[in-house]
Parts: structure tokens; sequence; C-alpha cells
């Protein structure tokens, strides 16, 4: 029993990717290519979440994701309140079911939720009344699923079929909650083989059970990859015995234009953002005509309104004329 | 209840003496007077009629947070040596982590008296190893030895200065006290909540790795071996730190373990859906490690199976897993998890009893887990066939975190019996304490 699901296998909360069909996922990518036209209109709005409130609960620090995820409530016309709520206030549980309570009381309909611990978004599934759906935006190194279904849209956007693809996941995959959802999308939607090249201290154990290859070498782990995925590096990972320096990371598992030589000659490079230029990627990479990072941003917005829209049951198949978007 | 009666009919075993027969109990001034035919001057006043029951040594219990003083919220000294009483146990230790630390003689004394008042199961202290659990200075071990406490521990505190823990063991081991240890290095896993391996990578939280407990168990084996201290490592999780174990029983060393009821029935598996119920230190871990804990039980390696109690109250565990208090309110399951266990493993009764009675009365060296004449009458009295599901309406714990509610359990305890006295009696469906 999923979650995550109705009774009729719909989806009813966005938890994480794990446990999804692939039909599913399909279905989101599907209905998010048909969102895109709307942020291209003039009036960039349909109706499908009108009168619906949305409370982006962010307990853990983000720009991007935020904006995105009020972006897209907004252009599905729902009311939003954002909630930036430092998580030393609300290290205990209760204060946690407390908030959801007076949040409830407030005839809110889905809450959007950003939390440093794994797990979280799932806890607040199992204590929120039937009506309201929660959407995970990124918990602790768990899932960010957001994000991997708008990777899983950019790869689909530039390489068609998932079942060819060799794709490689580069850097902290220990901490990182994006590689998890991504390795679970990729190896849903059937990928031919899915890499994770990552120093040995920032490769959590067992991570071969998820289904992917592991390699400790960067240079061996792109060869012939038909995409990159890099992850971002954070500071603290050399402070903690983890990681010896920026340089010497950027030496031996920064993606350089010589590095990208290995991949296949038609690779496109992604990034979850922010970057960190000189630590995971040359900037000419980052820059370069291969990178689609800055199309990942929008179709982000997409891919959130069209799991927004489903979990509150307003869309189950894709959005068929321009006319059904008018307000 | 009057002290002269006698328990008839049931099937008495007492593992210590290898005693198994249908057969009476007599009980007078507190003892056992008579196995089988009553004494010439012994009249009972009343009997308990044991029929079809097992009556056994009263549990001994390794390991049970009474969570007063200090955290009453969650449980108290009546409250828990009642639930220990209904479930059989007698004898009970508590480990020093409450507030204040059982570092005086004063804490000692308020722990067995409170209890003494409560009139339910014993309470044996643990004295803290080093003072305050801060792994720095010694406590006064002589002292707490003589106001009560029957061996030393620090607890879940790593006592990461291994010149301080070379000492306090020796220290112990001249005051002729046990020392207990929490095998786990005090920084390996330290932010970790789970079992390091593929679970831990999948639902994104933060590991304890195998080698956390087996560096410690190594540390704490070749201490033992320099300072001649007796070592019972406490609630053991992992399958090589019990492959160290009987390596060194092997070449002699004294030393013993216990495992918590709960590791040997659930694993890392059990918390795909962050049930923090199933949030417990040690944490669970693999099925690997559970299979070598059951052969351990089975080859008296690991000779004790305690209840690791810790009750919690209802919010402890509502929260994300990561954030949820550690631990299992297990004194309602110890009986019926080890009846499991030798029903799972084929295991003849007396011996899966031993790892509730007698071998935890050795690990003490203290006079109780037996069954014979003339020993301290505390016993147990249970029904091996009944069946029950746990619920939190049958729990006698303050605490209910259980993740065993809901299991369909067999064995339920009908009478205990404490220095000759009847505390507690299963009449029908109805839980009745005289």
């Amino acid at each position: 029993m999923n979650i995550q699901l109705d009774s009729q296998g719909r989806l009813k909360h966005f938890l994480g990717i794990e446990g999804l069909k692939r039909e599913l996922l399909i279905e989101i990518l599907d209905i998010a290519a048909s969102l895109i036209q709307v942020s291209e209109k003039a009036v960039k709005k349909v109706p499908l979440l009108r009168g619906k409130t949305v409370v982006n609960l962010f307990f853990e620090p983000s720009t991007r994701t935020r904006t995105t995820f009020e972006l897209a409530a907004k252009r599905l016309s729902a009311d939003v309140l954002n909630f930036n709520i430092s998580s030393s206030s609300t290290s205990k549980g209760e204060t946690l079911l407390d908030m959801l309570n007076n949040l409830e009381a407030m005839h809110c309909d889905m809450f959007v939720v950003r939390h440093d611990e794994a797990g979280a978004p799932f806890f607040m599934a199992q204590h929120v009344p039937e009506h309201i759906s929660i959407v995970n935006a990124g918990d602790g190194r768990h899932e960010h699923p957001t994000q991997a279904m708008l990777d899983m849209f950019t790869i689909r956007q530039h390489k068609g079929e998932f079942h060819n693809l060799k794709v490689a996941i580069v850097g902290d995959i220990l901490h990182s909650r994006v590689a998890r959802s991504q390795i679970f999308a990729l190896t849903t939607l059937g990928a031919a083989e899915v890499r994770i090249i990552a120093p040995r201290t920032l490769m959590p154990k067992g991570i071969e059970d998820m289904g992917v290859k592991v390699f400790d070498r960067l240079k061996a782990g792109l060869q012939d990859v038909d995409v990159v995925i890099m992850l971002r590096i954070q500071r603290e990972r050399m402070r903690s015995a983890l990681l010896p320096s920026e340089q010497e990371y950027f030496q031996y598992y920064g993606l350089t234009e010589d590095m990208l030589a290995q991949a296949h000659p038609d690779a496109i490079v992604m990034h979850p953002g922010p970057i960190n230029r000189g630590v995971e990627i040359e900037s000419s990479v980052a820059d370069g005509s291969r990178s689609v990072i800055l199309q990942q941003v929008s179709n982000g917005i997409a891919v959130r309104m069209a799991v927004m829209a489903m979990v509150l049951g307003r869309i189950d198949k894709p959005l068929e004329t321009a006319k059904d978007s008018l307000v | 209840m009057s002290s002269r009666f006698s328990i008839c009919g049931g099937r008495v075993i007492d593992p210590a003496s290898d005693f198994d027969a249908i057969t009476d109990v007599h009980i007078a001034g507190g003892r056992v007077v008579a196995l089988g035919d009553a004494p010439a001057d012994f009249q009972a006043e009343w009997q308990l009629d044991a029929t079809d029951l097992i009556v056994c040594p009263g549990l001994v219990d390794l390991c049970v947070r009474l969570r007063e003083p200090g955290a009453e919220h969650k449980g108290t000294i009546r409250s828990e040596t009642r639930a220990a009483a209904c479930n059989g146990i007698t004898t009970l230790c508590c480990p020093p982590d409450n507030v204040p630390v059982t570092d005086t003689p004063a804490v000692a004394e308020l722990l067995q008296e409170r209890a003494w008042l409560s009139g339910m199961a014993k309470v044996l202290p643990l004295a803290a190893l080093t003072i305050g659990l801060r792994g720095e200075q010694l406590a006064e071990m002589g002292d707490l030895r003589e106001a009560g406490c029957v061996g030393v521990s620090n607890a879940l505190e790593p006592i990461e200065n291994t010149d301080v823990l070379r000492h306090a063991l020796e220290y112990a081991a001249n005051c002729e006290l046990p020392v207990f240890l929490s095998p786990q290095d005090a920084w390996l896993g330290h932010s970790g909540c789970v079992h390091e391996g593929a679970i831990s990578t999948r639902m994104g939280l933060s590991g304890i790795p195998e080698a956390a407990e087996t560096i410690e168990v190594s540390r704490d084996l070749l201490l033992m071996e320099l300072t001649g201290a007796q070592v019972h490592f406490s609630h053991l999780s992992t399958a090589r730190a019990v492959e160290l174990l009987a390596q060194a029983q092997a070449k002699g060393l004294p030393a013993t373990a216990d495992v918590c009821a709960h590791q040997l029935f659930l694993t890392d598996m059990d918390l795909m859906d962050y049930n923090s119920q199933c949030h417990v230190y040690p944490p669970l871990r693999s099925t690997r490690d559970q299979d070598a804990l059951r052969a351990a039980i089975q080859a008296g390696t690991v000779s004790v199976i305690c209840s690791d109690h810790q009750p919690h109250e209802k919010d402890a565990k509502l929260a994300p897993f990561a954030q949820t208090a550690a631990g299992i309110s297990g004194l309602d399951t110890l009986l019926p998890l080890t009846l499991r266990l030798a029903s799972e493993l084929s295991l003849p009764l007396p011996q899966v009893l031993r790892t509730v009675t007698s071998n935890p009365a050795q690990v003490l060296g203290i006079e109780a887990g037996h069954l014979s004449v003339g020993s301290v009458a505390d016993i147990c009295v249970f029904d091996p066939n009944a069946e029950w599901q746990l619920s939190i309406d049958n729990m006698h714990s303050l605490g209910i975190n259980s993740p065993f509610l809901g299991w369909h359990l067999k064995g339920r305890v009908r009478y205990t019996v404490i220095d000759g006295r009847l505390v507690y009696q299963r009449l029908d469906n109805l839980a009745e304490v005289a």
C-alpha cells in the first residue's frame, strides 16, 4: 500500500519517486509537457487550482525551489502562502503537528514541504486529514521528487526514450536527495544504465542495491554516457573530513571539457543548481552548448504545475488545446 | 495475601537445576519450602490451580528504564515495577542514566526504596561507572555497592578515553562489581539513527555502521584481558560482535552478553515506512545480524534476553524519524517474544527460559532466577497456550510505544509471586493486581 496513491491508484500526495509506477511517471511528464504552453502565453494562467490554497512550508532555506513552486501554484490560479521556518524553532515533532493543525484550521488544500529530516513529508502525510495533499520539496537526504521529474522531463526533451540511455550522476551521492530521486526515476523509466560516480567518502553504503553501477573514477564512469548529471558539493564537506579541499575535488571529479570528451559526443550536461563554478564544474562546460542547466529551471515550473494539479485531482490527462486553458 | 500457600498441578520448570515436572510448589515465609509433597508440618492456607500452566522462576530483566527520577511523564517506579510484575518479571536492573544519574548512594537508595514501597518487582540499580556518565572521573563504586548497586555501567554513553575506561574496569574489578558495557564507538555513526546499509541509503537516514559496535567490543575485550574485569555486553546487535565474543569466550575470557528481545524479531527492513516505533539504539540491524543473534542465543554465546524497556510518552514518537526518541516499551513483550523464539527455533522451553531467569541472575551474582527448595519465592506462572493480541489497552507499562502492537502473541502471565506474596493474577480476561 502506497500512501501517495488513492484507492484508484491516482496521485494523492507526491512524497517520493520510490514505489511509483512507470506509467504514472510518464503521465506526469506528459501533463507537464502540455502545461509548458501556459508559461509561454501572454496571460500565464490556467484555472486548474482556482480557489485552492497552497502553503509552501520550508523548514530549510531555499530560493529557487520555493520560487518555482510559488510560480507554478500561481500559474494554476491558486492562492499561495509562504512560510519559512527555521528548523531550530521546531525541533520537536509536536510543534510540527501543532503547526499542521493550525494551518489545516485555515482551510488550506496543499502543503509543499521542504524539511531537513528524511521522512518528514511522509510523517505529515500520515497525519493530515483526507482532503489535504502533501508535496515533497526535498526531505533531508531522502528524496526530491519534483527535481527528479523535471530532470527526466529535460532528458526526454533532448533524448526521447529512456531505454537506450546511459546516465551518469556525479558528486556527493551520500548527502543528495536529488540523486536518490533521480536513481528511482531513471530505473523506473527503464534507462539502460545508471552510473554513480563519487569518491568513496561520498558514496553511501549499499547504493548498488538501487540498481546502479558504482564508479570511483570520473573518467571511467563518463565513458560513452548520454547524460551527465553533476551534483553540488557543499563547502561543509571540506570541513568534516570527507574531502581534503575544493581544489583536489575539482582535479579528480570536476567536469571539464577534457573529461566531457569521454562521454558520448551528443551527451547533455545537467545540474540541479546552484552550481559551484570551479568546484564541481568548469565554467566553460556549465555555459557550453551541451549544458541544459537553465532549461531544467524553466521545465521545473511546468513539472511542478503538473504535480500540484494532479495531487488535487484537477487533471488526469494532458491539456489538449489552448482553449482548455482559458481563464 | 497470606504467606503460606501452594501452586498446584503446574509444569514446574527450574532451568538452573534442570528440573522439569508436573508437581506442586509449596511456599511459606517468602520462600519455596517444598516441591512435590508438602512437608508434614505445612498447612496451605490457600492454593493456586496451575493445571496446564507453567510455573517457573520470576523473570530477571537486565535492562529496564523506570524513568524515575527525571522523566516521570514517561514512567514511574510504581508504574513500571507494577508493569514488570504483571509480566512475570520479579527482579529488574535499571541503568544509571536517570536524572540525576545514579552516581551517588542517595539516588541508588531512592530507587530501591520507592520500588520497595510499591511492593512490585524488585529493583537492582546499576551504578554509574563514571560521574555523570561523562567518562572522566570514576564514580564512588564502593559506596554505590554498599548502597545496593549490583553492577556498574556507563549506560549508552561511550567512554572515549581508553585510559579512563581501563582504570574504571580495574576499579570495578577491585569492587567485585560486574561492568555492563553498551558497545558503541564514540564517533563512528554518532549522528546516525539506523543501521548503515542499503536501507539507510534508500531512506536517506544517516547510518550507524556495524563497525561502531565491533570496534568497541574489540577494545573492551582487550581491556578485559588487561584488567581482569568481569564485563557484560548489553544489547549486542551485530553478527560480527557475537563472533568476537565467541572467540573471546573460547579463549576463556569471562565475557557475557545480552540481546534485546526486539532485535530477535525486527530488522532494518521494518523501518521502511519510517516507523518511529522501530527507532531503537543500537539500531535494528540486517537479517544476517538477526540470524546470528538467534544462533548465539541457541548456542549460549549470548546468554541473556532482556527487554531494554524504554517507555515514552506518545509525543516522543510523533515526529520525523530521526527526531523521535529511541526505544521500545518492552516489559509487556519480554516473555511472549522469548516463548515465540523457542517456538520458531524449536528450542526446549527450559533452555529458553534460562535466558530470562537463571542466566541474568548469574550475570548479576544474585540469589534470584531459581525455583528450588529454599529459594526466594519469586515465581511466574504463565499459560503457554494463551493467544492474545498486543494493544494499547492491554499494555501494562505507562509507555505504549511498541512496534509489536497488533501482533498475535502466545503465552500470557496468570500469576506472579514476589517474596511469597501473590502480587498479580489474571482471572478470565480481566487483569487484576492483588
